[in-house]
């Protein structure tokens, strides 16, 4: 089958990949880009596991073609912090025990991330609504609730006088 | 601060050890995304392996023509039955003692059963050949239903065994007879029951379902036909196990297959298996001498591996008129689907289902289970929970739930008159376990108390009032549960699994500047090991659990143990890893008193120390005994300081726990809502608190699920109904309620640390404590029991068979 070319800024970098008009694009960031924090839960959009963020919004990249995403700006869990400046949210997953297997954990705290915005002072209904498209099959939820409040807390923090 | 300023507090928190809230090390590399699970590995010339699956539920293969998918370009080839028969891997043995098709060999026997395998340059050909490689069937009729398994029409399924009168677990009386498994005494329950006062009988069903990890399934297969080393990674909840079986079926010496089990997203009894796409991408990687990768798709997950209980438990329970209990009969069927796959201990066809007198002082029983065959897929794994155990939970403590509505009693009184008293352990049970410890009743009047359990019930009575006053179209219910576990299999006297005993191991290596590395037996799938061995370990060596890497999962480096399933990781490879640690600080102790010039009877052990008797100045730290057993001559001691343990426990341990569950229904739509739920469990010593707590939240998570929707169900015809995640249900963040956590402590007496294991009490004792809420809220309109899933569909029929929508 044909491939057509597919420009992409993913986590603050231009990249090309070649993929066919079917390929989903949780495949092209998975097998082409290196990007694996994003996983496949479900190949059904209900899981959440794939989830990235593109052009300012949660989508879950496993029922998206690569070819729909053409031209946008991706966000994956790999883009949110790194290992010498974690996002506040990674942090507080750690703190609070947000996670266990650790396999929906980069779609959640990516979808997490994207509720912030959207809503920086969430209420615990907010936070409950707000992730329900991301399954866990590990925590109860209690935990990464805990973690996500306790971010948009610190978040809404105003900044520390150096 | 030197370190002899420090005091005992101060260095003994340092150490990180027993009883703290430790931070998991596992967590740096989730939350960034950089795990390690199966799919991420990419090798060069990978293959990709994907399965032509079976439609019907029971049918013969008249032919498999794969001419159409070999013409696709990147396809290297299709494998059948009959490409594996001359390897004699068409069938493979199961953990229970039968044997399971690999691939079809002749008919097939549920919906969903692998036929054929095609390996593909990519994942996308691969799934192109599936949909043209032609199968033609001629279908077969069906069974589904395992109480008709037996009737003179019914369908012959496993024509491979149809005469074997005899099978892995005893006689067979039909060719859809599996095995018929006997625990107590007959007669004698039989005739307790005759002659009691009050006997009450119910069919209690607990439902087939799935354990449904995030990540599926999967392996990555390499042989290098230079060295001749086959390298298995793979979603291995018991990785050692895996490599013996695939040194058995292949043929290959097992010390030239290294089987590796990468981060695994979640097991919950989903991964203890050897499932068809291991053995097809290994045979693939042997045939193209490339790397090959099988990777379920959720609707494999769900209908092909791994389903789990399937029990209907008819239960009959004698009492006194005062409600004490004299007796439990119970026959089980047992829906084991086409292959009797289920991971159980080889002595334990149905598991540890003779738990089922649960926690109460019960003098006589008896219980029957019949393991039957039909058109479904394979599996009766332990989903959350140890062999059999949450169904035995469940069936008891729905027997006590009924019983108290036969003595118009109320079902906290009446598991209170009956528990085993703190005075009667070790307890003896009438169907042959001895239980470590336990105190029932201080757990039990925690868990009252902490609901307020009397104000609950009167304002449970005012709301039936007002309920049949026209009031309120709402119903409250008050789930009670009280339950008792038995994990840590096992001793090896009586526990193997394919013959191998059950102990568990740990290999600890102290480098020379006194950190240190210790590797298990054993596989975490999220439970957070390398965190709490540390801790144990920590306890016991005095290195701090931040010094201490915790390895597991290599075959090639780890020392060989039964794996992560059941709740063993704690009673067994943590009993390992506390012996281990010993070993070292005996040694310890030589090296200690050389340099300090004493006896080694003349030093103790301090948090992280020797110290000579009576001068608490002169000591050595395990650090500088550490560097010394590297750096000096130590006379008639051997260099380094390592240790190894292999540990076979002389019992399993036996958690319990008190969990309360108040429900809201809503009469007209069925629609469940989960006031409060409190749960106090006994895990004995409590390792890591947070991750103990974590552990009890996920696990009710789970228990929520399957106790009211949660289901794989099949029609007449053997399809799967609930085959993808729109119709299986998991609980979202916004269906999920707050959990309060609460906890007593009875340590193991026999353990080294006391632990007893957590990780699947919570399903245990929370699937009871849902549908016992379900159940409760209609008592009063004259409901003994209804069937779970409490799905909201059938809580209106349960209210309106009722009559209460009239």
């Amino acid at each position: 089958m044909s491939k057509t070319t597919i420009k992409l800024n993913v986590n603050g970098q231009s990249v090309e990949a070649q993929a066919e008009p079917r390929e989903l694009l949780i495949h092209v960031l998975r097998e082409q880009l290196q990007i694996t924090g994003p996983h496949i839960g479900c190949e059904t959009s209900h899981c959440g596991a794939c989830t990235v963020d593109i052009d300012g919004k949660s989508i879950k990249s496993c029922t998206l073609f690569a070819i729909q995403a053409q031209g946008s700006e991706i966000t994956t869990i790999e883009g949110l912090g790194n290992p010498d400046k974690l996002h506040v949210l990674q942090e507080k997953f750690k703190e609070h025990h947000g996670l266990q297997c650790g396999y929906c954990t980069p779609g959640m705290i990516t979808r997490a991330h994207r509720l912030l915005e959207e809503n920086p002072n969430p209420t615990e209904e907010d936070v409950r609504f707000g992730i329900a498209g991301n399954l866990c099959r590990c925590t109860g939820y209690q935990n990464i609730v805990k973690a996500v409040m306790a971010a948009a807390d610190e978040l809404n923090q105003p900044e520390a006088v150096a | 601060m030197s370190a002899a300023e420090e005091t005992i507090q101060e260095r003994t928190a340092a150490l990180k050890g027993l009883g703290t809230s430790r931070k998991r090390v596992e967590d740096a590399r989730f939350t960034q995304g950089k795990g390690n699970y199966v799919d991420d590995i990419k090798m060069p010339d990978m293959l990709f392996g994907d399965f032509v699956r079976s439609p019907y539920a029971h049918a013969r293969v008249k032919s498999i023509d794969s001419s159409a998918a070999m013409a696709v370009p990147g396809v290297i080839a299709v494998l059948t039955a009959q490409d594996l028969e001359p390897l004699s891997l068409h069938w493979m043995p199961t953990l229970a003692g039968d044997k399971q098709m690999v691939l079809a060999d002749g008919k097939v026997l549920f919906q969903g059963q692998e036929v054929a395998f095609v390996v593909a340059e990519d994942r996308y050909i691969a799934a192109d050949a599936v949909d043209l490689v032609q199968v033609e069937y001629e279908e077969l009729p069906v069974l589904v239903d395992p109480f008709k398994a037996e009737l003179p029409d019914a369908p012959v399924l496993r024509e491979d065994i149809a005469d074997a009168t005899e099978g892995a677990h005893g006689p067979r009386r039909h060719p859809n007879h599996i095995f018929t498994w006997e625990q107590g005494d007959k007669s004698a329950t039989e005739a307790v029951l005759a002659e009691a006062p009050v006997v009450a009988e119910e069919m209690v069903y607990y439902h087939r379902t799935h354990p449904c990890p995030m990540e599926t399934c999967g392996a990555v297969a390499s042989m290098d036909k230079v060295n001749g080393k086959l390298t298995l990674w793979g979603t291995f909840q018991a990785p050692h196990v895996v490599r013996t079986v695939a040194s058995l079926l292949s043929g290959i010496a097992e010390h030239n297959i290294r089987v590796v089990s990468p981060d695994i997203g979640g097991g919950f009894g989903n991964k203890v298996g050897v499932y068809p796409g291991y053995v097809c991408a290994i045979v693939a990687s042997i045939v193209t001498g490339q790397p090959v990768k099988w990777i379920e798709d959720r609707m494999e997950n769900l209908s092909a591996t791994a389903f789990a209980r399937d029990y209907w438990m008819k239960g009959k329970i004698a009492a006194t008129d005062d409600g004490k209990i004299l007796g439990l009969w119970c026959h089980t069927t047992a829906d084991h689907g086409a292959f009797d796959a289920c991971a159980d201990p080889t002595k334990y066809p149905a598991g540890f289902m003779n738990i089922c007198t649960g926690s109460y002082d019960i003098p006589m029983a008896y219980l029957a289970v019949d393991g039957i065959y039909t058109n479904k897929a394979p599996g009766g794994v332990a989903y959350r929970c140890s062999f059999r155990v949450t169904e035995a939970a469940y069936f008891i403590e729905r027997m006590i739930e009924v019983l108290a509505i036969k003595l118009n009693m109320d079902a906290a009184e009446l598991r209170a008159k009956n528990f085993i008293r703190k005075d009667q352990f070790p307890y003896h049970s009438a169907l042959g376990w001895e239980y470590d410890s336990g105190d029932y009743h201080t757990a039990w009047n925690k868990a009252l108390e902490a609901v307020n359990y009397t104000g609950l019930r009167a304002e449970q009575a005012q709301q039936v009032e007002d309920f049949k006053a026209g009031k309120t179209r709402k119903l409250m219910g008050i789930g009670l549960c009280h339950f008792t576990e038995i994990v840590g299999a096992g001793p090896v006297k009586n526990c193997d699994i394919l013959g191998m005993g059950m102990f568990d191991s740990c290999e600890i290596r102290i480098h020379p500047t006194g950190s240190a590395i210790a590797r298990l037996g054993t596989i975490s799938q999220g439970q957070g090991h390398a965190t709490t061995f540390a801790q144990i370990l920590a306890s016991e060596i005095g290195i701090s659990a931040d010094d201490i890497t915790v390895e597991e999962g290599d075959t090639d480096t780890a020392p060989y143990g039964l794996g992560t399933y059941g709740s063993r990781s704690t009673p067994v490879a943590g009993a390992a890893t506390a012996m281990a640690g010993r070993k070292i600080r005996a040694k310890a102790q030589m090296i200690a008193a050389y340099l300090l010039e004493v006896h080694d009877n003349d030093i103790e052990w301090e948090v992280d120390r020797f110290v000579v008797k009576g001068a608490p100045e002169r000591f050595k730290t395990m650090k500088e005994v550490a560097f010394a057993s590297y750096t000096q001559v130590i006379p008639g001691v051997e260099p380094g300081l390592e240790a190894v343990s292999y540990y076979d426990p002389p019992n399993m341990t036996y958690p319990f726990g008190a969990y309360i569950c108040v429900m809201d229904i809503d009469v007209d739509t069925g629609e469940s809502d989960i006031r409060q739920f409190y749960a106090l469990d006994d895990c004995g010593t409590r390792i890591n608190p947070m991750i103990i707590e974590g552990q009890v939240h996920g696990g009710l998570t789970e228990a929520l699920a399957i106790a009211l929707g949660q289901e794989i169900a099949y029609d007449e015809l053997g399809n799967v109904k609930t085959g993808s995640l729109m119709d299986f249900f998991i609980p979202t963040s916004w269906e999920t309620p707050n959990y309060q956590t609460d906890f007593t402590e009875t340590p193991s007496p026999h353990h080294p640390i006391g632990a007893k294991g957590v990780g699947e009490s919570p399903n245990v004792g929370g699937v009871p404590a849902f549908s016992n809420a379900i159940n409760d809220a209609f008592r009063a309109f004259g409901l003994t029991h209804t069937h779970m899933p409490h799905d909201h569909w059938r809580i209106w029929k349960t209210a309106n068979d009722l009559g209460l929508h009239s």
